[in-house]
C-alpha cells in the first residue's frame, strides 16, 4: 500500500498540473496586465475638464463630455426602442404563443442571430438605415436602431430565462383564483422576473459601451457639443469606445486614448458589479 | 482472519461528529452487511475504508483503521494504492459514459500497460466473474449506457474487479433496482465472498439477513451491535438493534 | 368585464406583435444581407471572388479577389484557438474542479471582467505593448502581424471558453468522478479519462463559440494586425474579412462599396455554418442526457 505511483503517472500528472497553473496564471496576468497597464497609463490623464468639456481646435485642448453624454444617449434610445420590443417577444414566446415548433423555430432563429459579429450589424445600419430608409448619414438615430437589432437577441434571451424560472405553480395559482392572463403576467410574473430581466438589461447596456464596430459607420464620429437630445439624435456622434479608436487612428493621441479607455474600463468595472448585485438579489428569493 | 480493523474511529465533518469510536472487525471472505436508518453514519463508515472521504473537503478523522495490518491513513500510505485494493460498487449505477470494453478496461490500464489480448483476457474474466459476460460479450463495444439498470450495476461490479482488488464495498447496491434484478446481484454476491472480502451498506434487512455472514448495526453515529447474522436477527443483545429489525423505527 | 376583455386583447396582440416585429427583423437581416451582396458577386463572377488573390479596388482595372482576406480569418481563427482552447480548457478544469471555492469565485470574477472589456482596449493594448515587442522578438520590421492578431484574439476568446467549459465540467455526475478515484486514478487521470470526456459536447460547443468570436473581430485585429491586403504570412501584415469591411467602408463609394457588402455575406455565411454547428453539438449533447 505504501507503493508509490509509478513514475510514468506522476509525471503525467505532475505536467498537467503543472500546465493547469500555468494557464490560469497566463489568464490571470492577462487580465491584470491589461487592465493594470491601461489604468496605469490612462488615470492620470483624466482631469475635471477632460470630462466636463468637449474637444477644442483652437484652445488645443481635449474633453470627453459630448462622447460621454452621445454615449448616454444611445444607450437610452437603444433601449427605448429594443426592451419593449424585445420584452414583449419574450412574453409572447414564453406565455402566449400556443405552437411548441414554432416557437423552438423562433428561439433557433434569434440564437444565431445572436452569433453573428457587431461589423454586420454596422453593414445593416449602413445598408438599412442609411441606403435603404434613406436617412442618408450616420446619426445618433442611425446607431440606436443599429444597435437595437443587436441588442435585441441578447434581450429576448436574458428575458426569457428569467421568465422560465417563474414555477409553474405561480401561474396556476393565479390562474385558479380567477385571474386575468395579462393581470396574471403584470401581478405575478414581471415581479418574479424582474431581477433577472434587468441582470440582461445590464448585460446588454455592457455591449453597447463597448461597441465600436457597428457604430462606426451608423453614429459616426462626431465631438460637437450637442445637448438637446432631439437635435443630437440627427447628428453624428462618437460613443466613448468609437472614440477610443477615432483617438488611435486618426489623431494618435495615446494618451486621451488611454484616458477614454480608464473611462470605459471602470464603467465595465461599474456594470459588472451591478450584474453581480442583482444575481445576488435574485439568488436571495 | 479479520483483514480489516478500526479502532476508536471517530469522523466529523466539519464540527458535526458522524461516527464515533467505531470499533469493528471486517473478516476475511465474509459478507459483512452494516444496516441501520438513513443518517446513521453506516455509508460514511464504507467510505472511509477505502478513503474516499478525503475527497470531501472539511472531513476530520481520528483513531485507527488497518488493512492487512497496516494503518491506512498514517502518513505515506498512498490512498490510490489502497483503493485499488479495496473496491467499491456505488448506490446508483454509475457507468462511464463509453463502451462496455472500455469501461472495464478503464482501471486495469491505470495501473498498469497490459498487451491488446491480455486486456481482452482481463476484461472476459471480469466480466464473468460480476456473471455478465454471457449477456453481453456480442456487444463490448456498444455504450455502456445502453444496458438495463441491473445490467450496468453488475458492469459496475466487473469494473470493481478489474483491478484484482481483495475487499469489496458495495454501498446499497441494489436500491435503484428492481427485484429480479436485486436476486442477481444477490446470487452474485455469494459467489464472489469465496474470492473476495464484501462490505454491503443496505436499507434492506431482508437482504441483510439473506446474504450476509455479519452484521453491523448503526444508530446516529454509533457501532451499536455488530455479530453474526444469524444471531444479530433472532436474538440482538440491544434494546435499540431489536426495535430497528422489528420495525419499530426506521 | 368588458373593459377587462379589452385590456386583455390589447395585450395579447402587443406581445404577438413585438414577437412577430423580432421575427421579421431576424429574416429581414438575413434577406437584406443576401440581397445587396449577390449582386457584386454575379459581376465578379463567385470564383473570381473568393479565389482571387489580388484585391485593388482602386485601380485602373479594379480586382477584388478575396482569398487573402478568407485565408486570413481562417489562419487567425485557427490560431487563436490552437493557443486559446488549451488555455481556456485548462482554466476551466480549474474553476470546476481544482480550486477551492473562494479561489474560484475570485478567477471567475476576473474572467468575467475580461469578457466585458471593449475590443478596441485589447486592440489598443495588442498595439501599444504586442506589437512592438513581436517586432523586437522576432527582428521584424514591422511587429504588425498575423502572429501579433493571433495572440490578441487567443485572449479575447479565454473568457467565452472559459464559462461554457466550466458549466459543462460542472455539470459532469460527481458518481463518475467517485466511481473513478474508487479504481484508484489520481485527480488528474480522473479529469482527462472521466470528466473531460464527459463534458465534451459542452467544451466543444465552448470552442465554436470561440471560433465565431475570432471571425467576427474586428476593431481589436485592426489596430493589431497590420492591415495589407497579402495573402497571409505568419509574420506579415494582413487583413481579414472583417477588417476589410471596416477599413474600407469609410471611403469606398460605388461599386467598391457593393463589394464590402458582398464580403459582408461571406463572412455572415461563415458565421451561420459556425452557429449551426454549435446547434447541432448542444442539440446532441442534450439528446444524449
Amino acid at each position: 500500500m505504501k507503493r508509490r505511483l509509478s513514475i510514468k503517472r506522476r509525471v503525467y500528472s505532475g505536467a498537467l498540473t503543472g500546465f493547469m497553473y500555468l494557464a490560469v496564471g497566463i489568464a490571470v496576468a492577462a487580465l491584470i496586465g491589461i487592465i493594470g497597464f491601461v489604468l496605469y497609463r490612462g488615470l492620470g490623464h483624466i482631469t475635471w475638464e477632460f470630462l466636463t468639456t468637449a474637444r477644442s481646435a483652437l484652445r488645443n485642448t481635449v474633453g470627453i463630455l459630448p462622447n460621454i453624454l452621445y454615449t448616454l444617449y444611445i444607450i437610452f434610445t437603444t433601449l427605448l426602442i429594443a426592451l419593449p420590443l424585445g420584452i414583449g417577444a419574450a412574453i409572447y414566446l414564453n406565455e402566449y404563443a400556443a405552437k411548441r415548433r414554432l416557437v423552438r423555430f423562433i428561439e433557433f432563429v434569434i440564437e444565431l442571430l445572436a452569433g453573428i459579429p457587431s461589423i454586420i450589424f454596422g453593414l445593416i445600419g449602413v445598408l438599412f438605415f442609411i441606403q435603404a430608409m434613406g436617412m442618408r448619414r450616420p446619426s445618433l438615430l442611425v446607431g440606436a436602431l443599429t444597435l437595437s437589432i443587436l441588442v435585441l437577441p441578447t434581450i429576448v434571451r436574458t428575458t426569457q430565462e428569467a421568465l422560465k424560472t417563474v414555477p409553474a405553480a405561480y401561474r396556476e395559482g393565479a390562474f385558479a383564483l380567477g385571474a386575468t392572463k395579462w393581470y396574471m403576467i403584470r401581478t405575478i410574473i414581471l415581479p418574479a422576473s424582474a431581477d433577472g430581466i434587468v441582470g440582461g438589461t445590464i448585460l446588454a447596456v455592457g455591449r453597447m459601451v463597448g461597441e465600436s464596430a457597428a457604430l462606426l459607420f451608423t453614429a459616426g464620429m462626431g465631438y460637437a457639443l450637442v445637448t438637446n437630445y432631439f437635435e443630437a439624435l440627427q447628428t453624428a456622434g462618437g460613443t466613448l469606445t468609437v472614440m477610443l479608436f477615432v483617438y488611435i487612428t486618426e489623431h494618435g493621441d495615446f494618451d486621451t486614448a488611454f484616458a477614454i479607455a480608464s473611462v470605459l474600463l471602470i464603467i465595465v468595472l461599474l456594470l459588472n458589479i451591478g450584474v453581480k448585485l442583482v444575481k445576488r438579489r435574485l439568488k436571495k428569493i | 482472519m479479520n483483514i480489516i480493523r478500526t479502532k476508536d474511529l471517530s469522523l466529523f465533518y466539519g464540527s458535526f461528529q458522524a461516527l464515533r469510536d467505531i470499533n469493528l472487525n471486517i473478516p476475511e471472505r465474509e459478507i459483512t452487511a452494516l444496516i441501520g436508518p438513513s443518517g446513521c453514519g453506516k455509508s460514511t463508515f464504507l467510505r472511509t475504508l477505502n478513503r474516499m472521504n478525503d475527497l470531501i473537503p472539511g472531513v476530520k478523522i481520528t483513531g485507527q483503521i488497518t488493512c492487512h495490518g497496516e494503518d491506512i491513513y498514517a502518513h505515506g500510505t498512498d490512498p490510490i494504492a489502497l483503493r485499488k485494493q479495496v473496491g467499491m460498487v456505488f448506490q446508483k449505477p454509475n457507468p462511464f459514459p463509453m463502451s462496455i470494453f472500455d469501461n472495464i478496461a478503464y482501471g486495469p490500464k491505470l495501473h498498469e500497460s497490459l498487451s491488446k489480448p491480455d486486456m481482452a483476457d482481463l476484461v472476459e474474466r471480469s466480466l464473468r466473474g460480476a456473471a455478465l459476460w454471457d449477456e453481453v460479450k456480442d456487444r463490448l463495444k456498444k455504450s455502456a449506457l445502453s444496458l438495463s439498470g441491473g445490467q450496468q450495476q453488475r458492469l459496475c461490479i466487473a469494473r470493481a474487479l478489474s483491478v484484482s482488488p481483495d475487499v469489496l464495498l458495495m454501498d446499497e447496491p441494489t436500491s435503484a433496482l428492481d427485484p429480479a434484478s436485486t436476486m442477481k446481484i444477490e446470487e452474485l454476491m455469494g459467489r464472489l465472498k469465496q474470492n473476495y472480502t464484501v462490505v454491503i451498506v443496505t436499507h434492506n434487512m431482508q437482504q441483510a439477513a439473506r446474504i450476509s455472514d455479519r452484521t453491523a448495526f448503526f444508530l446516529t453515529g454509533d457501532l451499536v451491535e455488530t455479530g453474526r447474522t444469524d444471531e444479530v436477527f433472532s436474538m440482538p443483545r440491544d434494546k435499540r438493534t431489536e426495535d430497528y429489525i422489528t420495525g419499530r423505527f426506521g | 368585464m368588458k373593459t377587462k376583455t379589452i385590456i386583455e386583447q390589447t395585450m395579447k396582440t402587443t406581445f404577438f406583435l413585438c414577437g412577430m416585429l423580432t421575427i421579421v427583423i431576424t429574416f429581414g437581416i438575413a434577406v437584406y444581407m443576401v440581397i445587396s451582396g449577390i449582386p457584386a458577386i454575379r459581376e465578379i463572377g463567385l470564383s473570381d471572388f473568393l479565389f482571387g488573390q489580388v484585391w485593388n479596388p482602386t485601380g485602373a482595372e479594379p480586382q477584388f479577389g478575396i482569398l487573402p482576406f478568407i485565408l486570413t480569418s481562417v489562419y487567425a481563427t485557427l490560431g487563436a484557438i490552437a493557443i486559446g482552447v488549451p488555455i481556456g480548457l485548462a482554466t476551466a478544469i480549474f474553476l470546476a474542479k481544482v480550486a477551492p471555492p473562494k479561489v474560484a469565485a475570485a478567477v471567475n470574477t476576473a474572467v468575467e471582467l475580461l469578457a466585458g472589456i471593449p475590443s478596441v482596449v485589447y486592440g489598443f493594448v495588442g498595439m501599444i505593448v504586442l506589437v512592438p515587442l513581436v517586432m523586437n522578438v522576432f527582428n521584424l520590421r514591422n511587429g504588425a502581424t498575423l502572429f501579433s492578431a493571433i495572440l490578441v484574439l487567443s485572449i479575447m476568446i479565454l473568457p467565452g471558453i472559459i464559462n461554457v467549459s466550466r458549466t459543462a465540467l460542472a455539470a459532469v455526475p460527481r458518481e463518475y468522478e467517485e466511481a473513478s478515484y474508487a479504481l484508484g486514478a489520481t485527480k488528474v487521470e480522473t479529469i482527462c479519462k472521466v470528466s473531460v470526456p464527459a463534458a465534451k459536447s459542452g467544451i466543444a460547443a465552448g470552442i465554436v463559440l470561440g471560433i465565431g468570436r475570432a471571425v467576427g473581430e474586428t476593431m481589436a485585429v485592426i489596430l493589431v494586425a497590420g492591415n495589407v491586403a497579402n495573402m497571409p504570412e505568419l509574420f506579415g501584415s494582413v487583413r481579414s474579412l472583417t477588417m476589410a469591411i471596416a477599413g474600407e467602408m469609410s471611403y469606398a463609394t460605388g461599386f467598391h462599396r457593393n463589394v464590402l457588402f458582398s464580403i459582408g455575406l461571406v463572412l455572415f455565411v461563415f458565421i451561420l455554418l459556425i452557429n449551426l454547428t454549435l446547434n447541432l453539438i448542444l442539440k446532441r449533447g442534450g439528446a444524449k442526457r
